[in-house]
């Protein structure tokens, strides 16, 4: 085991490296991992290479650029990096097990910080599993990572703000073929709008002129929008060739090449679900949450989570939660004072706070549809074993209690990707079979390893250790 | 199907083997988006309905891009940066067990 370290930030987006570099800024040892080769998380994915690319920089747009300035205060920090490393474990001591190329290393920190981010919501649709259906976040990272967009014909079907920012950065990137699907009720319009005034406050005003912005440029550039978009189902023979879907009483049919899907993001939960700390359902947000303190203290002792991984609040804001992470560590690692802390903190909470005046507006607008969170029965929800939501049903409805006995039952979440792409639908069904909350019908226990490590890689550790020992 | 925004081609810092088949790739292609920009189908079948499956999330989060990498199995083709001369190949069915994953 290599000497510890005073603080280790786990992952490496807007929130991972605002927090790496006021740690190591304030004087303590950092160790910043992030599992892929670029720092910048999925929102700034690739913003090294890409910042002074002209071509890229007019079609991301300049909310993505912002990323330059994250990863250039990293750079000049002394914070030490370590890419391309998985972190699969975290004991309650604090010591936080990764791998690199093949190697498993242990190191042991005084504060971790977990940035883990968001990820999208899974969007249990009919035929969702073929090959040429990617998500829409998916297909946003092959543009900003290899300046790859789809070549046919580009249906694209959900809602959120990344929905809207894909299909501009489609157009703007020349994508000739493209129709929109969009799934959020219009009635959700209306309900949100008492929420707008307020909306408008902070930099609120900003987020909805670009949200205005985009469907202005999309009506220019005449994409085809369908609305009030329901009953998603793409069919193919051994990829997708095709979208059905249904718009009040008219059922429509387009042939395509691919599909892109999304239905908003919730926090990436594995990790702060493998430390056993409680979560919380966000109601307005329809996901769980880990519970945690203003300053984004779990209940284990030393462990903070900071960004989306604690809740959604968006890219700007999870910078600023990062920072507030670290400087309460800073503080309990003795490098801060009661009155800098304090100072510091109120600083960061009020930028924080100006960039989430319309995050409840944005939540209502574009709450999950209905379809998302309990989808028909022949639709599939557990990708990897292949269990149907009608499985899901038939053993809620013979009594099985939760997500854990499904589990059981049905082995759905227990393939490859761990229940990632399943738990919240399981959790959505089971609630809504049951009659109970989605925070009484829980989630899957979820333990580490986070990903598989085989026992070749294990030995080696053990190894490693023995000789330093 | 997939091309590049400057409609240049995909191969200029060397080429990976997908099932003894030549993909060339650029520079910062994790091995997955080599394989798309290629127009590599899917890369693996589900070993519980044997049903076609291609990268999905990009991201590491679905484990659909599961591939073999110069002999190891079960690796995330989108979390692995291309590197000349790397043979991936399909994964058919479930991991082989000899090396046990925990």
């Amino acid at each position: 085991m290599s000497e510890p370290w005073d603080a280790v930030v786990i992952g490496a987006g807007p929130a991972g490296m605002a927090a790496a570099s006021t740690l190591a800024e304030g004087g303590v040892r950092t160790l910043l991992v992030d599992e892929q080769a670029e720092l910048g998380g999925q929102i700034y994915r690739a913003i090294e290479r890409n910042r002074a690319d002209p071509a890229l920089a007019r079609i991301l747009g300049p909310d993505y650029l912002k990323g330059g300035m994250l990863v250039d205060r990293l750079r000049a920090s002394p914070a030490q990096l370590a890419l391309s490393t998985l972190v699969w474990r975290i004991d309650d001591d604090l010591t936080v097990w990764t791998r690199t190329a093949g190697t498993v290393a242990a190191v042991r920190a005084s504060a971790i910080i977990v940035a883990t981010g968001a990820m999208e919501r899974p969007a249990p649709t009919a035929g969702w599993t073929l090959p040429g259906v990617m998500t829409i976040g998916a297909l946003q990272i092959l543009l900003k990572s290899a300046r790859l967009t789809p070549s046919g014909r580009l249906v694209l079907a959900g809602s959120g703000p990344l929905f809207y920012l894909f299909a501009r950065q489609c157009v703007a990137a020349g994508v000739k073929d493209l129709t929109l699907l969009d799934t959020a009720p219009t009635r959700q319009m209306w309900s949100a709008l008492p929420l707008l005034p307020s909306a408008l406050g902070g930099e609120g005003w900003r987020y909805l002129t670009k949200g205005v912005k985009l469907l202005a440029a999309l009506r220019l550039a005449r994409v085809p929008v369908y609305r009030d978009v329901r009953d998603i189902a793409i069919e193919g023979d051994g990829r997708a060739e095709a979208v059905r879907f249904t718009t009040g009483r008219r059922a429509h049919r387009l042939p395509c090449d691919t599909v892109g899907l999304h239905e908003g993001v919730i926090p990436h939960q594995q990790m702060t679900r493998s430390l056993d700390v409680a979560h919380d359902f966000d109601e307005a947000q329809r996901c769980f949450r880990p519970r945690h303190d203003a300053s984004g203290r779990l209940s284990k002792p030393g462990i903070f989570v900071a960004g989306d991984a604690g809740g959604i609040i968006g890219a700007e804001a999870s910078a600023q939660d990062g920072a507030i992470a670290a400087l309460s560590a800073l503080h309990d690692l003795g490098r801060l004072t009661d009155e800098a802390r304090d100072r510091r903190i109120a600083e960061a909470g009020r930028v924080r706070r100006a960039h989430l005046t319309a995050r409840p507006f944005l939540d209502r607008l574009y709450q999950p549809r209905a379809a998302v969170l309990d989808p028909p029965d022949a639709v599939t929800v557990c990708r990897c074993e292949v269990v149907t939501a009608g499985a899901l049903r038939d053993v809620a409805n013979k009594g099985a209690p939760g997500p854990n006995q499904a589990k059981a039952f049905l082995r759905c979440g227990m393939g490859p990707c761990q229940g990632r792409l399943c738990g919240p639908t399981v959790t959505a069904v089971f609630a809504r079979e049951t009659g109970l909350d989605p925070a009484e019908t829980g989630y899957y226990h979820i333990r580490s390893p986070l990903k598989p490590i085989t026992v070749g890689e294990l030995a080696g550790a053990a190894g490693a250790v023995e000789r330093e020992g | 199907m997939f091309r590049r925004i400057d409609g240049g081609d995909n191969g200029t810092a060397g080429a990976l083997s997908f099932d003894g088949q030549a993909i060339p790739f650029r520079a910062g292609d994790t091995v997955a988006a080599a394989l798309l920009a290629a127009g590599v189908a899917d890369v693996r079948d589900n070993p519980v309905d044997g049903s076609r499956r291609a990268p999905y999330c990009m991201m590491g989060v679905c484990f659909e891009c599961l591939v073999e990498i110069d002999g190891r199995q079960n690796q995330q083709a989108c979390l692995v940066a291309a590197k000349p001369g790397m043979r991936i190949r399909r994964q058919a069915g479930a991991r082989l067990l000899p090396e046990g994953a925990l």
